[in-house]
């Protein structure tokens, strides 16, 4: 009865903000379509080539103001992979590079008011730990061969425990993927979710300047998490990859 | 006060069941539609491959020269204040020393000007004490001859007074016996 | 009323699902902590464990996200 008279009243609809929807028109998505994803995972793409391409192409000795926020996420990155996995990692420094570029735009991309998060979604961080865990197996493999399983025999252990150690590394190993994505995509989507409801809240004339000041700390928290879980996704696929280069405990 | 309270409690309420019914068959969580994750994971796939190209072809290793660039410039820089630093502390050395030799040449000069004065000096001693003895032995021969002379004119005028004074008793006295005895007189 | 009570089960589930995220922040709280008051006792060491320190808590808070995730299943998807 009053849902009749008032039918947006605080309606909660954390989750709305994620869906995907097709760019031009309505209709079934297929996997070609063009979609809010797509546009912003453009928009990422613009943004680095703005920040590393364009801002760079002076190739200043004393670099202006975006051409040294573009060496400082290099240096960033580079010092990070160097540090973690080594000097034989940075081979693999433009990869690692790649997604932590990606990550951090698209998830300073989704703070935009009415933006689309790439990174909420489970497809994309999934997609994103299985290429990691896949090609950190594989260079594991290729780099030490069968040696590879020595990473989930702990040595230093006594001779007993070691089998329900080797259990327990394996399954921690296999883990890894799930635990890499659902962090990304959870914090990301719990800080976009919680904005919601706050806003939602706001509905109320009441509550209105609380549920201001909540959304304007939920969404500073956000933009620290939004950098941190770019960090932490960049720093696991480097420790990863450390475990790959390096195996035995 | 009471009527805005049954209000939101009203609201509430119907967006509880409102969030029940509609919202999670509509709405649902989109993460979960796999409908749409090919969609999605081709796009990623694209979005990936496009920056790691334009990163690896052209970001990266523009950074990269960049950065090796300043380095460079700065290890230049660098050793270009280390060789302007060498250079002042050589400049330095050199100026300290000019600035040794120098005070000793004036050392030395003066040393050498003080010696000459000295000798010049003595020399000039030496001479004005040998006019000094030449003189002074000349005023002494000189007054040694007056006092001679005064010695005589003293004898004469005493024999003369004598023999004045001797003719005066009435006593003719004879002049050579008058002169010994003044001039024993004068002696003793 | 079956449906309801499925529903009422999975809104309940769900609020109890979020306590998980009570032991993250817990977790979360601890190696913060920790950290720092080591951090105090030996600044010079603590730059280069900065690293350590974020891999730590992303795994803390890993399990706080997957708690809420039940929570965001048992609302939405179940």
């Amino acid at each position: 009865m009053a849902a009749d008279a008032q039918p947006e009243a605080l309606e909660f609809y954390p989750m709305k903000q994620f869906a995907l929807e097709p760019l031009f028109g309505q209709g079934e998505i297929h996997w070609y379509t063009p979609t809010n994803a797509t546009l912003w995972m453009g928009l990422a793409i613009l943004t680095i080539t703005l920040l590393l391409v364009v801002g760079t192409r002076r190739r200043a000795i004393v670099p202006s103001r975006t051409q040294s926020i573009g060496e400082l996420a290099y240096g960033f990155v580079h010092k990070m992979v160097e540090d973690v996995a080594g000097k034989e990692g940075l081979k693999y420094f433009p990869y690692i590079m790649t997604l932590f570029m990606f990550i951090v735009t698209a998830n300073f991309l989704g703070l935009i008011p009415m933006s689309f998060s790439v990174t909420s979604h489970i497809a994309v961080t999934v997609v994103m730990a299985l290429m990691v865990f896949v090609s950190v197996t594989l260079i594991g493999f290729f780099k030490h061969g069968i040696g590879f399983l020595k990473l989930f025999w702990v040595s230093s252990a006594p001779a007993a425990l070691r089998p329900v150690l080797a259990v327990i590394e394996v399954i921690s190993y296999f883990v890894r993927p799930v635990s890499h994505s659902i962090r990304l995509a959870g914090n990301v989507m719990a800080g976009h979710a919680v904005i919601k409801v706050f806003a939602t809240f706001g509905g109320i004339a009441l509550i209105t300047p609380l549920s201001l000041v909540g959304i304007v700390a939920i969404f500073a928290m956000d933009v620290l998490v939004a950098f941190i879980q770019a960090y932490v996704f960049t720093i696991l696929t480097c420790v990863y990859l450390k475990d790959a280069l390096h195996p035995a405990h | 006060m009471a009527k805005p309270t049954t209000e939101i409690s009203g609201q509430a309420g119907d967006a509880l069941a409102g969030y029940g019914g509609k919202a999670a068959q509509e709405a649902g969580m989109p993460q979960l539609d796999f409908a749409t994750y090919p969609n999605q994971i081709f796009w990623l796939l694209v979005t990936l491959v496009v920056i790691y190209f334009i990163l690896n072809r052209l970001a990266l290793p523009r950074i990269a020269s960049v950065l090796a660039e300043r380095q460079d410039t700065i290890t230049g820089d660098l050793a270009m204040a280390e060789e302007l630093k060498r250079k002042a502390a050589e400049a330095e050395e050199a100026y300290n020393r000019a600035l040794a030799e120098a005070r000793a040449e004036a050392q030395k000069v003066v040393a050498e000007n003080k010696a000459r004065i000295q000798a010049e000096l003595d020399e000039a001693i030496a001479r004005a004490d040998a006019e000094i003895a030449a003189r002074s032995a000349e005023s002494e021969a000189k007054i040694a001859e007056i006092r001679k002379g005064a010695m005589d004119a003293v004898k004469e005028v005493a024999t003369a007074t004598a023999k004045e004074i001797v003719a005066a008793f009435g006593v003719k006295a004879d002049g050579r016996t008058i002169g010994r005895a003044v001039s024993e007189r004068l002696k003793g | 009323m079956e449906g309801d009570i499925v529903q009422m089960g999975a809104y309940i589930g769900a609020g109890l699902a979020c306590m998980g995220m009570g032991g993250a922040a817990v977790g979360v709280g601890n190696i913060v902590g920790n950290f720092l008051s080591g951090a105090l006792r030996n600044p010079s060491a603590a730059g280069g464990q900065t690293a350590m320190l974020f891999i730590g808590i992303a795994f803390a808070e890993a399990f706080g996200i997957f708690s809420f995730l039940v929570a965001l299943l048992l609302m939405f998807a179940v």
